[in-house]
């Protein structure tokens, strides 16, 4: 599929380059071919010396990849960002609502807005943590909100990740790096600081240590492992936030509460920001066979002893079919309007969109519910006739675990490739923090497809990332 | 801080420590391979580094002569032979990944610089792999992490832990490379004192960056029982067993006035440090220098396993 002109270029307006972009082009303009090529390499090893890279399986062993970065930010404009904030915010306190709620009474399914088997059927519902009241009544600490843009106002919520969203590591990096590139921007444009995010997320860590917890809360980052692809993030973050990066091996349980192996002996641990599964938390209480995280940590967690961020259970709420009613969670709990919009989307466990779906597939992107990283999905204008048949099949065998949505003209940024400066799509993943305060570092995650054309942008799939700014209008 | 931390600082300097120690092994070696030896009668040189090394019997395994070219290619680049400066390189930065936290940025991206030069290194022109430019490649990039550690860092307990690290595995090498000078290049007594043995003295203390070193402490007399006494009880040479004991004795102290009592380490390190301080190299020589240099590595080895029983390194 092509790059139309009908898709909205975030750089032009009409002919007119929009002014949020004036000061970044002009610079790239006297920059000269010759200099931006020493950047670009620059910068690609400085991400190799920094070490900003992520594991490939396969392949013979697991390598270390960098993902392609692109010198030329995506810019928004104070008065846009505000909106996409408020947004965000409004989305992730709906969505925790919904998740206290549902391992409560479920006042929103009993009120017939949310079918009960969508939620209570699901994979991600944990019946492990009914009834738990984690601090603050919070179940999700860090939402990854994905956006999509399609015109000048126009903004879609492509879906909520409420478990363990990654990729905050390279939004502080990109703009390391882009700091570095070009130091002299940075001194005319103002762009928002996006460093204060390690701070924030130790604040809401913080802030959510459970009632049994004495004095300065100790938080650590429970990591699967240096084999683990996000293992740089991990051990950023905890760097960053100067907290221990622990294994499940360096945790235990001990009575009511969990500790961890120092040399100085055994030390408290009051919250555990895990960036691993629910199902291999503990495997006295979920996967047996897993060796990654600590036999008894639920136990102490239901009893109050030590927070687990996110809250186990929490994946319900990022679920792409439970996606679907965020819009009604949001008039539901908080009585507001919805200030983001969804993706139209079909269920297709649902028999109208069902048949709808089936006769449209060339035209729809279909995801399977649980997917992630841009696998077990179709992209219909992209794919050929015997690709939409075979996964028409997968539908046929089991509906109700695809969705479908329109594909959205997504809008584009000038993104640098060897032909010089060239509309690739984008998408948005700001981080929503929510402790005593819902907090949103102005900034986030801006993934390109590197492909002319492509509408997949994630990393796994070759896709590249750019600094994001917020400049004053 | 957490025990798998503690031994992942220890262990990213043992192995820095090594590859720098294989990197003047190999140097030592090269000199004396320059020098005419025919007829004088002690063994091969290359085969002595792989002693000196401890890794002679892996090495007689694979099969080959320890000629020059299979001995530098074995020491540095085998991905078989653990202790190659190749697999050194490699374990250290595996273990700086591991306790990322608890380092700078600085010493992550030193040390992961070199292991990326290297990386660089073998797959370029095998003209870059010459054994004197890896040698000075080796000891530069781990001049520069110790060096980015010790500005950068905070002398806190993970400073301690690591400091720990490289003077334990310096003592054993020292210890080591003085053993082979007495037992293996010169293995009968009546050479002491002969032409080669002045020369293999020489390249010793070059092996240890120490020859100007020596002849300002000693106005240049290479004494065999001076320079004895340079490596294992002058307490300026940093290099010394008794400098090495110092400083773990040191770090050992810190940690326990840290953390409010004395650990097992603390009191083997401290009588190791007293039994050398206590001592006279004339003493050493009459008792036999090879069993007092292997009591020296047994009790470095008991050294360390009681620093990973104090800290809890094996967790469980």
């Amino acid at each position: 599929m092509s790059t139309k002109p009908d898709f909205f270029n975030e750089m032009f307006d009409g002919a007119e380059i929009r002014p949020a972009y004036t000061k970044v082009t002009k610079w790239f303009d006297d920059l000269g071919e010759e200099m931006l090529a020493l950047k670009k390499a620059e910068a690609e090893a400085l991400f190799r010396r920094i070490g900003i890279t992520f594991a490939v399986y396969g392949e013979g062993g697991s390598t270390e990849r960098l993902i392609p970065f692109d010198l030329m930010p995506r810019v928004f404009t104070r008065s846009e960002w505000d909106r996409l904030e408020r947004g965000v915010k409004q989305r992730s306190r709906a969505l925790n609502a919904f998740l206290w709620d549902v391992y409560h009474r479920g006042e929103i399914v009993r009120s017939g807005r949310i079918p009960g088997e969508l939620v209570y059927r699901n994979e991600a519902y944990e019946p492990a943590v009914v009834g738990i009241n984690p601090a603050l009544n919070i179940y999700s600490h860090i939402v990854g909100t994905d956006l999509v843009r399609t015109g000048r106002d126009e903004f879609y919520v492509l879906e909520d990740n409420c478990r363990t969203p990654s990729g905050v590591s390279y939004m502080l990096e990109n703009r390391e790096i882009m700091m570095r590139m070009c130091p002299e921007l940075f001194r005319s444009a103002r762009i928002a600081p996006v460093d204060t995010y390690p701070d924030l997320l130790r604040r809401t860590l913080h802030e959510v240590a459970p009632a049994k917890c004495e004095g300065e809360p100790t938080a650590v980052i429970l990591t699967p492992g240096a084999f683990n692809s996000a293992y740089y993030e991990h051990s950023f973050l905890a760097d960053q936030m100067g907290i221990d990066l622990v294994e499940g091996q360096d945790l235990f349980v001990d009575g009511d509460f969990v500790y961890m192996r120092t040399t100085r002996g055994p030390q408290r641990v009051d919250v555990i920001y895990r960036r691993i599964d629910d199902a291999f938390l503990d495997p006295l209480c979920f996967r047996p066979d897993s060796m990654l995280g600590v036999p008894g940590l639920m136990n102490v967690y239901r009893s109050g002893g030590v927070q687990i961020c996110s809250a186990p259970g929490a994946g319900v709420a990022d679920d792409k079919a439970i996606y679907t009613y965020v819009p009604d969670m949001v008039r539901f709990y908080l009585g507001e309007e919805p200030i983001l919009k969804n993706v139209p989307t079909w269920r297709c466990g649902e028999a109208d969109a069902y048949k709808y779906v089936m006769e449209h597939l060339p035209e729809l992107v279909v995801k399977e519910v649980h997917g992630s990283g841009g696998y077990g999905m179709l992209v219909g204008p992209a794919s050929t006739k015997a690709q939409i048949a075979e996964f028409a099949e997968l539908i046929k065998k089991n509906p109700s675990n695809y969705i479908a949505q329109p594909t959205l003209a997504l809008s584009t940024s000038p993104t640098f490739v060897e032909s010089g400066l060239a509309p690739r799509h984008v998408d948005l993943r700001p981080y929503c923090l929510v402790g005593k305060e819902v907090r949103l570092t102005p900034g986030g995650l801006t993934r390109v497809a590197m492909k002319e054309g492509s509408l997949v942008v994630n990393s796994s799939q070759g896709g590249g990332v750019k600094d994001t700014w917020i400049v004053a209008d | 801080m957490l025990s798998r931390t503690a031994e992942s600082l220890y262990w990213t300097s043992r192995y820095i420590e090594r590859a720098e120690s294989i990197a003047r092994l190999l140097e030592v070696a090269y000199r004396m391979s320059l020098m005419p030896t025919a007829g004088e009668g002690h063994e091969n040189e290359w085969a002595s580094i792989l002693a000196a090394a401890g890794v002679s019997h892996a090495f007689a395994a694979t099969g080959q002569e320890p000629t020059a070219e299979a001995v530098t290619e074995y020491l540095i680049f085998d991905p078989e032979n653990p202790s190659s400066i190749r697999n050194c390189i490699g374990a250290a930065r595996e273990n700086v990944r591991a306790a990322r936290p608890a380092l700078t940025s600085d010493v992550w991206e030193t040390l992961n610089s070199a292991y990326l030069q290297f990386i660089d290194i073998l797959q370029g022109p095998p003209a870059r792999r010459d054994l004197l430019s890896m040698c000075e490649w080796t000891k530069a990039s781990a001049a520069a992490v110790r060096g980015s550690f010790e500005t950068t860092q905070l002398q806190d307990e993970g400073y301690d832990f690591f400091n720990l690290g490289c003077f334990i595995e310096r003592a054993d090498n020292t210890a080591r490379l003085l053993d082979v000078k007495f037992y293996v290049l010169l293995p009968t007594i009546d050479m002491v004192g002969g032409g080669v043995d002045q020369y293999q003295w020489a390249a010793l203390l070059r092996a240890v960056s120490a020859r100007r070193a020596f002849h300002w402490a000693y106005k240049g007399d290479y004494a065999p029982e001076k320079i004895a006494h340079f490596l294992i009880l002058n307490p300026i040479c940093p290099r010394s067993l008794i400098h090495c004991c110092e400083r773990i004795d040191h770090h050992l102290s810190r940690l326990s006035r840290a953390y409010g009592q004395r650990s097992l380490a603390g009191r083997l390190a401290a009588g190791m440090y007293g039994h050398l301080a206590e001592n006279n190299v004339r003493h050493i020589i009459e008792e036999g220098l090879h069993e007092f240099l292997t009591d020296f590595i047994t009790e470095a080895r008991k050294l360390d396993e009681a620093v990973n029983r104090s800290y809890m390194f094996w967790g469980h």
